[in-house]
């Protein structure tokens, strides 16, 4: 059983990495007040970006930082239409996501059924061996430890740091924010752009290391699903990381249970993280009060300075 | 109101000149081609596209083509189709076979537009459907996985619950037990043709459940990538794919559509086109073995005799006798499968564990 257990714990972290970086990333941006619903349009550029980058140098890790710098660009483009030229967020936010889609569909084209050398596991123990424990903590690629710090960082960011609280206080009411001094738009523009350089590197994962080769909308919905995250997670970061791993251990154990033989409809099984994600998402939003308790008051909201 | 009127007649009159100067350009017979996914999958959408560039080598003074990828497999394709029927393409290849439907519709409202439609089996008096005998390919894979196979399990990959994608397993499991009577299959079903992101997860789900040869019934080479990585031996599908796996890949089945492409291209051309069910197979060339690699002398030597006793017809993938999962025999000792059971093949054989989705 154990030799079981090892593989799908790990394959299910890296399953869930890419939803650790888009989500950490997204709920930064939205403890600032920004609602930006472009994160899958941005996973894609980071992934199409990231791996022609990784095509032409011939080292992934340079693909990784062109496209965590190409995720930062696109949320750029959200940010300066939704926080400068005050547009509505949630419609800008779509519109990034069908850009980012065609974007990336068009740049990618040349690149359909290239292969790059991919981003490999530091420690890689002799396969006769077996799986060990210390495979399960040591032999991960770098991205999963990397999303893990950066999760941890945020979570200490937010709740301990000085400007932690300053882009709380922005994400709640923007108002006194400003009254106070702090300026409001440029702490929102930091954390956008935050929010795209995760999803970026969110999405450059996917195409270095998870499936090494770019493929038409190959994040498949997991920029939604990371929003959902998000939302599931109360907006706290330690969740964010219970949720993705739910979320892409459900993805890992529906696989397993058929390769087993359990005898359970494929596509119920297709559809159980989904699932999942909306009776997480009905039980939390049960109890409206802790709801509005948790979510930034200012979410969503334009800011036009009064003074 | 009279400005109004001028505009009117301007844009008439653009209008009719922009369709004076289509239809005077239109000297070459247009070819139309819709696929699944992308040329670059390396794998299905590849092997259709490479039989369109043949078209365009050997009839290219005759004949241009285009292609429309990705089209998913629904309502959209009666759009993509029609829209290939409306802007003067005189045949139209429909390569999967969910396009079953919307061609028969689009086929109808343009009766004077030909129409092949891959792995299908509707026809129509301007639909022809054409399939390749892939379990044949199947058969040869199994025998090798079941010499080279050292934990006994297979890792199969498989889209559909539709006959062929049956058929492929059972021609497999069928090949693979005349070398290891005890050789089990795993299958998981991705309900895609192509989503390497799933692909791959379901490829290392299957490694960790202890198959060491993966095979799959999927586009693209994700999954063959997967195993690559873990050192793992994987066919290619429909494409050679080696040059992903250059160390683990054993071999492919290659889709050689463009012998029957230009075949049917010509009839356009010169009138003889007729529907009819084209179901060619090693025989005829249309499915053809990559090289044997990556395995030892002998394994490779069996796996060549294989191929050449289903090229010659003296080894039928379905010689009898079969017995279906409980047990009871569908063919005689002696007697092989004939096309009827295999167009709609519905069960799994003796010796596979599991059930088969509805």
């Amino acid at each position: 059983m154990l030799d079981l257990i090892i593989p799908s714990v790990m394959t299910m972290m890296t399953a869930a990495t890419p939803l650790i970086f888009a989500a950490t990333g997204e709920l930064v941006c939205e403890k600032s007040g920004v609602l930006n619903l472009g994160v899958e349009g941005m996973m894609l550029i980071g992934a199409v970006f990231g791996f022609i980058g990784a095509t032409v140098t011939g080292d992934p890790y340079m693909g990784l930082i062109v496209g965590a710098f190409s995720g930062i660009m696109a949320s750029l483009i959200f940010a300066i239409l939704t926080l400068l030229l005050v547009s509505n967020q949630v419609a800008t936010g779509l519109a990034l996501t069908i850009f980012g889609t065609g974007l990336s569909a068009l740049v990618g084209a040349n690149y359909v059924g290239e292969t790059i050398d991919r981003i490999r596991p530091l420690y890689v123990p002799n396969s006769a061996d077996g799986p060990s424990v210390a495979q399960l903590f040591f032999g991960h690629d770098p991205m999963v430890y990397l999303g893990l710090l950066v999760l941890l960082a945020c979570a200490g960011f937010l709740s301990r740091s000085r400007w932690g609280m300053i882009l709380r206080a922005v994400g709640d009411s923007d108002q006194s924010a400003h009254a106070i001094g702090y300026p409001v738009i440029q702490i929102r523009f930091a954390a956008v752009a935050f929010g795209g350089l995760m999803a970026g590197i969110g999405g450059a994962y996917l195409s270095l290391a998870y499936t090494p080769l770019w493929a038409e909308n190959m994040s498949a919905g997991r920029g939604w699903i990371a929003l959902a995250l998000v939302v599931f997670a109360s907006w706290r970061p330690i969740r964010v990381l219970f949720g993705a791993i739910l979320f892409g251990g459900i993805t890992i154990v529906q696989l397993n249970a058929q390769a087993i033989g359990l005898g359970i409809p494929g596509a119920i099984m297709s559809m159980l993280p989904y699932v999942a994600t909306i009776l997480v998402l009905v039980l939390i939003s049960s109890n409206a009060m802790r709801v509005r308790l948790n979510a930034p008051a200012c979410l969503g909201q334009p800011f036009r300075p009064e003074r | 109101m009279k400005s109004l009127n001028r505009v009117a007649i301007a844009l008439l009159a653009a209008l009719l000149s922009f369709g004076a100067s289509t239809s005077a350009s239109a000297d070459k017979t247009k070819v139309g081609f819709i696929y699944i996914g992308p040329p670059g999958d390396h794998g299905w959408t590849y092997a259709h596209d490479q039989a369109r560039l043949e078209i365009e080598k050997e009839l290219g003074d005759q004949v241009e083509t285009t292609f429309v990828e990705g089209v998913p497999e629904g309502p959209d394709a009666e759009r993509a189709i029609a829209k290939l029927a409306q802007t003067g393409h005189k045949l139209i290849f429909t390569t999967s076979f969910g396009y079953m439907e919307p061609t028969l519709k689009v086929a109808k409202r343009f009766p004077d537009v030909k129409f092949e439609h891959a792995t299908g089996y509707k026809r129509a008096d301007n639909v022809s459907t054409y399939s390749a005998r892939f379990y044949e390919g199947r058969y040869v894979q199994g025998v090798i996985a079941g010499k080279v196979s050292k934990s006994g399990v297979i890792g199969y990959i498989a889209s559909f619950p539709i006959p062929e994608v049956v058929r492929g397993i059972n021609a497999f499991m069928l090949g693979a037990h005349t070398q290891n009577p005890n050789i089990k299959v795993k299958v998981v079903w991705v309900y895609s043709w192509y989503d390497p992101g799933k692909e791959a997860d379901a490829a290392k789900v299957l490694m960790d459940q202890g198959a060491d040869i993966i095979t799959q019934h999927t586009d693209s080479t994700a999954a063959l990538q997967a195993a690559a990585d873990r050192g793992i031996h994987a066919f290619g599908q429909a494409s050679d794919m080696i040059q992903f796996a250059p160390k683990t890949q054993l071999t492919a089945i290659i889709d050689a559509w463009g012998p029957y492409y230009v075949a049917r291209t010509k009839a356009l051309l010169d009138g003889s086109w007729k529907s009819q069910d084209t179901w060619d197979g090693m025989g005829e060339g249309m499915v053809v073995m990559a090289p044997f690699t990556n395995m030892d002398g002998d394994v490779a030597a069996l796996a060549q005799k294989t191929y050449d006793d289903l090229r010659t017809g003296k080894l039928h993938a379905f010689s009898g006798p079969i017995n279906d999962q409980s047990g009871k025999q569908v063919v005689a000792a002696g007697a092989v499968a004939d096309d009827g059971m295999l167009a709609g093949m519905n069960f799994y054989i003796e010796g596979i564990d599991g059930e088969l989705p509805k």
